[in-house]
């Protein structure tokens, strides 16, 4: 057990926020975010195999502006969790481990994530 | 669930299936840009080889067990206030295996010859 009084400080205003510690707040962001997109993941699957009708509307979905921006921001969630989970698997076995590959890494992963959603979304 | 999902054991799970989901994401995507369905048929028989249905039914069951892993971390985090967070972790964890039964559903029904 942890002791209860251990001192506690966690006044967001007067904490500094370096690319790191902003890279870790996305990935619990983008991962609270896909975990809400899940039942829709699932309705969409339902949805496309329910029949060619629903395969159909399922289609039709994606093609609006605002579909198209929100699968924007799901894709730039996904590629900002995948890179950071890998960037963390990488330092589980002691790669970037130090403070300036560690910041250049998160930059890499902060830069990549939506350059590459952008890319994914034009392809599909 | 959250008992077997703790300490080490969640840091495990969390990895491996990480890793499944991962390189399940990319062969998948990678599938639908060189060759997207192009009718509800080509969809369904797509779903329905034994090991896409296989290794989409394991994506589904690793995406479940990694959003519970992950989404019981943010609880115990932020939700200090013992009766809301049980609530809150019930609530995600029968909306995950109702997902699951859902996704399973899917795609046993899919798989069926018809």
């Amino acid at each position: 057990m942890m002791t209860k009084n251990r001192p506690v400080f966690l006044d967001l205003t007067q904490l500094s926020f370096p690319i790191p510690a902003i890279m870790s707040v996305g990935h619990r962001a983008s991962g609270i975010l896909m975990v809400l997109a899940i039942p829709f993941l699932v309705y969409m699957l339902d949805l496309s195999l329910s029949g060619a009708e629903g395969f159909a509307t399922a289609q039709s979905v994606f093609s609006g502006w605002f579909a198209k921006l929100l699968m924007f921001v799901l894709l730039w969630a996904l590629l900002h969790h995948l890179l950071a989970g890998i960037r963390y698997l990488l330092i589980d076995f002691d790669i970037f481990v130090d403070k300036e590959m560690g910041t250049l890494s998160a930059k890499a992963v902060m830069v990549a994530a939506p350059i590459l959603a952008l890319f994914i979304e034009v392809l599909l | 669930m959250s008992r077997q999902a703790s300490g080490l054991r969640a840091w495990v799970l969390q990895r491996i299936s990480a890793a499944y989901i991962g390189l399940y994401i990319i062969y998948a995507t990678g599938h639908f840009i060189i060759n997207p369905p192009q009718s509800h048929a080509d969809w369904k028989a797509w779903v329905a080889d034994p090991l896409v249905a296989f290794a989409l039914s394991l994506f589904f069951a690793l995406l479940l067990v990694h959003a519970w892993v992950g989404i019981r971390d943010v609880l115990i985090d932020y939700v200090k206030p013992i009766m809301a967070r049980v609530a809150l972790l019930t609530l995600f964890g029968l909306g995950f295996l109702g997902c699951g039964l859902w996704a399973a559903k899917v795609i046993f029904l899919a798989a069926m010859p018809s």
